[in-house]
């Protein structure tokens, strides 16, 4: 080691230093105790003060995308402010599509940015960007600070901004004068906003309105997304109180999967374009929705004018803006997941009698019916690696240990939805709403700073997987023992799919042409590269990779050509899901208005 | 009808600070709501708070929208949709130039006299009128008096009686976590 670093801690009535110095205890005094960056001149400031303490960890990325999206894999499995330190410029924009990514799935992000000094700003200096411009419409909220005075209430007041309400991004604009100069600081209870406070407890009489339609509905269903998971743990304990209780089904968003225990049997599994025929079916037919923390997002709705036909609709959000937005609802509650879930078992409990179970029988006998179609059904093969059975086997290897699995976008993050089971909570870190490839590596970075001990799997598939590789050294650097699963069928899956389906398998440009060897890939970073072919090593391969220490990435070549199954096609209702054929012919049209879906 | 399309006018409070202007721009451009009409000013400088007027249409849904996204910026205080809350008197001002020669101009004169434009400037063969009203007073005079130029400020619009914009009340904020 280097000779001992002075810390940070100063003489508490010490109030002026310098910006720099004020970023750094503000930081400190928020709780923060992993930042993932990547310096540059702007910053600099900020990187001599890092130097000189031990109470912040910096993780140096590779690139400043990675940096986001390993701060969302902090934050999404320890609940905490992930906090992210580029530069200006090119680090800045850098940032933006783990910004966007952060803000369409709800991660509370605090990202700072050095900037060119206020002097100089309009100028087109060197590395000068329009850093809150560009960032305004990918935060929840951006600053610009231009006056020292107010550095420390601003860098306070974008964590409570981040983690309050339906948490998000928030960018803080540093220019490089203001942390060299010297600035006031003041404490987090500086920071307090009224513009800011969110509501968080549901109205009484809504609640027992929505309790009522559930005591007496004969086909409920709970759909449940991310938002319960960000309410805390305490929220999902008293959703399985509540589902439990009333003896409805639950169905889980691509976000909110580990919300509910995956082998309970009230559960359908998940819901929308991948999801089960039970679930999707379920939605479809059933008499009453409850949708907390879930914002029916098209991916799960399919076509609008068709969702969910013949059902009331119950709304729990935290954002007033999520409720009526693509759905209109009959009881809209703005209020905290577990608050209003609270308040949904108290007025459980106040009903004159327990409802009778038996007023479901009929839709819980519908709904044995749809299970046993067995929507998750693939043919095996005995030559060829199937991709659902990769993901089964590493899934039933790992049971009992409890793993944090993070994915990217594609065939295989669907198919880890489908096959890798979850039992618990902020287990499951995957990028829904932006849909960014290249999101499960750094993310499974960030997680793996923030439970050095347990085991975290990045399963991804080889066109993601390259779009964040570099990260490679990162790992590396800070020995991660991060598991890479990639399942290779040297193809974007799903573009293929998509191009199969719709386009007269007219296979443009989603070939992986000129893959490397992943195995020396792994080697060349010095980590362990293994790799499996036929169905026959493909357990021995999961073991290995499980039992050696430090970085593996296990290439699993699979299937070319598997599709994922079942699909909702774009225009197309729930009712209308298609189950994996006997054979993959030549798909029926799809409507032109279902053709310009996403 | 909820799908009815309808205009509203939506005023907002905002703190006075740098960049809000475009937060709530970006928000109706971003998501491709119309603006028909906006005015910005500081209203109270004491508290350093502006109000920004905003004509908009869509119907109930995306009205509601449009007013749970605002509610959402960070700067804004308080939004009030007169539309729905009763009440309000709207104004708008505009500055008409008329070009022609004498006869056309007497005409001009003619039409603001009785529909109340105060003439402003008068230069050789032209005139500037300034007129006050709704927004529909505007328009039916700048359709008589034909000009060759326009240049309109916006709605400016306020809630009658008890009907009142104001900061709001200060409210707890987040427990820290």
């Amino acid at each position: 080691m280097t000779a001992p670093r002075e810390t940070l801690s100063q003489p508490a009535d010490v109030v002026t230093a310098t910006g720099a110095q004020v970023v750094l205890r503000a930081l400190v005094d928020q709780g923060v105790d992993v930042i993932f960056g990547y310096p540059g001149g702007a910053v600099l400031p900020i990187y001599d003060e890092l130097f000189k303490q031990d109470r912040i960890f910096h993780v140096l990325v590779r690139h400043e995308q990675a940096a986001v999206h390993a701060a969302e894999g902090y934050a999404r499995s320890t609940g905490k402010v992930g906090v992210v330190l580029v530069t200006s410029g090119p680090g800045a924009t850098n940032t933006v599509t783990g910004l966007t990514d952060a803000l369409m799935d709800s991660v509370p992000i605090v990202c700072l940015t050095g900037q060119v000094p206020t002097h100089m700003i309009g100028n087109d200096a060197f590395q000068e960007a329009d850093t809150v411009g560009i960032t305004r419409p990918c935060t929840k909220h951006n600053y610009l600070v231009s006056r020292p005075e107010d550095l420390a209430r601003v860098i306070h007041e974008a964590f409570s901004v981040a983690r309050s309400g339906r948490p998000g991004p928030v960018v803080v604009d540093l220019p490089k004068n203001i942390l060299m100069g010297s600035a006031p600081y003041v404490g987090p209870e500086a920071a307090r906003r009224r513009s800011v406070a969110v509501r968080r407890r549901p109205d009484r009489e809504r609640i027992r309105q929505a309790v009522e339609l559930l005591a007496r509905a004969e086909r409920p269903i709970f759909y449940v997304g991310g938002g319960v998971i960000n309410s805390g743990d305490r929220a999902c304990e008293l959703l399985r109180e509540l589902v439990r209780r009333s003896g409805a089904p639950i169905t889980l968003t691509l976000m909110g999967l580990g919300a509910y225990p995956a082998d309970d049997p009230q559960y359908l599994g998940m819901v929308g374009m991948h999801g089960t025929y039970e679930a999707n079916m379920a939605m479809h037919d059933c008499d009453l929705m409850i949708a907390i923390g879930a914002r029916f997002d098209d991916r799960v709705t399919g076509r609008l004018d068709r969702f969910s036909p013949h059902s009331r609709k119950v709304h729990i959000d935290i954002d007033p803006s999520s409720i009526n937005k693509n759905v209109p609802v009959d009881v809209a509650i703005v209020g905290d997941a577990g608050e209003a879930l609270a308040a949904m078992l108290e007025a459980w409990s106040a009903l004159g009698e327990e409802p009778r179970r038996s007023r479901m029988d009929a839709w819980w006998e519908q709904i044995r019916r749809w299970r046993a179609v067995d929507s998750l059904r693939f043919r095996p093969s005995r030559d060829v690696i199937k991709p659902q059975h990769a993901i089964r086997r590493l899934w039933e290897l790992t049971r009992g240990m409890d793993p944090i699995v993070t994915t990217d976008v594609g065939q295989h993050q669907m198919w880890a939805a489908q096959y890798f089971h979850l039992f618990a909570p902020r287990r499951w870190l995957t990028s829904g709403g932006l849909g960014t490839m290249g999101y499960g590596f750094p993310a499974a970075i960030g997680a793996q700073i923030a439970h050095p001990d347990r085991l975290v799997i990045n399963i991804s598939g080889d066109a993601s997987w390259v779009m964040n590789m570099q990260e490679m050294s990162t790992a590396m650097q800070y020995r991660l023992p991060v598991k890479i699963f990639l399942v290779n069928n040297e193809y974007m899956g799903m573009v293929r799919q998509w191009q199969d389906f719709f386009h007269g398998s007219r296979r443009a440009e989603s070939y992986m042409a000129a893959l490397p060897d992943f195995v020396k890939l792994a080697e060349a970073f010095g980590a362990k590269g293994l790799r499996a072919t036929h169905p026959d090593e493909l357990d021995d391969v999961i073991r290995e990779m499980l039992a050696t220490p430090g970085l593996v990435l296990a290439d699993i070549v699979v299937d070319k050509v598997e599709n994922v199954y079942p699909m909702i096609p774009g225009g197309a209702a729930h009712n209308e899901i298609k189950l994996c054929p006997e054979d993959d012919g030549p798909h029926e049209p799809v409507s032109e208005e279902g053709m310009v879906l996403v | 009808m909820p799908n009815e399309e309808r205009r509203h006018t939506i005023c907002v409070l905002v703190d006075n600070e740098p960049g809000v202007l475009a937060r709530v721009i970006g928000l109706f451009s971003g998501r491709g709501y119309n603006i028909e009409s906006l005015t910005v000013s500081e209203v109270d400088r004491a508290r350093s708070l502006s109000r920004i007027n905003i004509v908009t249409s869509g119907n109930r849904y995306v009205i509601d929208q449009i007013k749970a996204l605002l509610d959402k910026l960070v700067p804004v205080h308080s939004v009030q949709d007169l539309t729905v809350e009763g009440p309000h008197v709207e104004r708008e001002l505009a500055l008409v130039k008329v070009l022609g020669d004498r006869e056309r101009l007497v005409q001009a004169l003619r039409i603001a006299d009785f529909m109340h434009a105060r003439l402003v400037d008068s230069s050789p063969g032209s005139l500037i009128f300034e007129l006050t009203g709704t927004p529909e007073e505007l328009d039916a005079f700048i359709d008589l008096v034909q000009p060759v130029e326009v240049s309109r400020a916006g709605v400016v619009a306020i809630g009658r009686g008890g009907i009142i914009l104001e900061p709001g009340e200060p409210e707890p904020g987040e427990p820290e976590a």
